[in-house]
């Protein structure tokens, strides 16, 4: 039991990650990692958001969905859990942390419209996972993620400093900069076979 | 909202096709862009897919612009978004079964497409209908024509194909359909359009920077 949960951890944080391998949450990606300390902030409160909201789309999904046979509908229910609930971490965050709350700003709300924090109750559907596998699963990928900022908003503190041709400046060379973060973790695929 | 100057349809089309494209200029929406572009077959499906879902949001949001009250406008949009994105799912799992298993996940994700709420939100909540359906049409067009950029520069690249049929008949680049390969391939195009821009068109402001 524990195995099985290490193994769902372990492949959802490295070697499905979400950012190199299954190519998720690209914009906020792009979007936080130009410093370290945003980075940091985004993936601690995208952790939090995805586990519980791992947890509560389980809830919802296997205890009202699965009997009522309203699966069809998963896209509008789990969407509509997860802005509920961006809506409450938006709020607690401006209270107990204004200054972080003011420099995530626009990318708080737009986590509701995030494909990763939507990804997480899909895929746990999809692959039918038990309550606490979904939590694992959630709490992997935030892991996983928070891993991909962090490599990145290091190296794009480097890019600063380098010559990067004109072209090249800003967008394009993050993605070829995140080409070669995504060859090295494709070391990783077939680590574990779960 | 009432007398604005008649907007020019073909300049909206072409808006979202070249200068304003979603992918290479405006930088948004690129998961799919590098997921699900590992040939032009499957880049094509979810173009048509984004541009029937682009289409059909601008449209509903530009007829019930008067109907929702700003303060709630985000959750509606969402809603009438995930509406249409649930119809798609639905009928591309029904006739669509090898493509969907390949990228299903990614159709259910359109949903939470930024340029699609984007549109609504800049375009079609303060627009009338046919400009709406035609800024939709542009915009899904320059998806769409980015997808099928990508997924054509992988695919030969990588299998050596194109729209499955055997071209160079062999696999040059093995690393062009793997993750790291989609983040390559939009990268240096992305660098090629700005030099083109640059070189012959002076100096516009670059694409990219994420959604700000």
């Amino acid at each position: 039991m524990t195995h099985d949960l290490i193994k769902i951890f372990i492949a959802s944080a490295i070697i499905n990650n979400f950012v190199f391998s299954r190519y998720l949450g690209l914009c906020i990606f792009f979007g936080v990692t130009k410093r370290m300390e945003t980075a940091v902030g985004m993936s601690a409160t995208f952790t939090a958001v995805m586990v519980i909201s791992a947890a509560l789309s389980w809830l919802v999904y296997n205890l009202v969905m699965l009997p009522l046979h309203l699966t069809f509908l998963k896209i509008i229910v789990f969407i509509g859990i997860v802005a509920g609930f961006v809506q409450g971490a938006d709020t607690v965050l401006k209270k107990i942390n204004p200054a972080l709350y003011h420099k995530l700003g626009i990318y708080l709300v737009l986590i509701t419209t995030n494909c990763i924090i939507l990804a997480v109750p899909v895929i746990n559907a999809d692959e039918k996972y038990n309550f606490m596998q979904s939590i694992t699963m959630g709490l992997g990928s935030g892991a996983g993620f928070s891993l991909a900022l962090v490599i990145m908003a290091s190296i794009r503190e480097k890019i600063e400093l380098a010559a990067v041709p004109k072209a090249f400046q800003g967008m394009p060379i993050a993605f070829i900069v995140t080409g070669l973060i995504a060859l090295a973790f494709l070391g990783f695929s077939g680590l574990i076979t779960v | 909202m009432s007398d604005e100057k008649k907007p020019d349809l073909i300049k909206l089309l072409t808006n979202g096709m070249f200068s304003e494209n979603p992918v290479f200029k405006l930088a948004l929406s690129l998961c799919p862009a590098v997921a699900v572009t590992t040939s032009v077959k499957n880049g094509l499906l979810m173009g048509v897919a984004v541009l029937c879902v682009m289409t059909m949001v601008n449209i509903t949001v530009s007829l019930f612009r008067g109907l929702i009250n700003p303060k709630v406008r985000i959750p509606a949009y969402i809603l009438i978004i995930a509406t249409y994105v649930s119809i798609t799912d639905m009928v591309m799992a029904a006739y669509a079964r090898t493509a969907y298993k390949e990228m299903g996940l990614y159709i259910q994700l359109i949903v939470v497409f930024a340029i699609i709420i984007s549109r609504a939100e800049l375009f079609a909540s303060k627009n009338k209908v046919v400009p709406s359906a035609f800024d939709g049409i542009g915009m899904g067009l320059g998806f769409l024509g980015a997808l099928v950029l990508v997924g054509g520069v992988r695919e030969l690249a990588g299998k050596g194909s194109l729209m499955g049929f055997n071209i160079l008949g062999g696999r040059p680049l093995l690393i062009m359909i793997l993750p790291a390969g989609g983040f390559f391939v939009i990268g240096l195009l992305m660098g090629l359009f700005n030099w083109i821009e640059d070189r012959y068109f002076g100096g516009v402001k670059s694409g990219g920077g994420g959604h700000h």
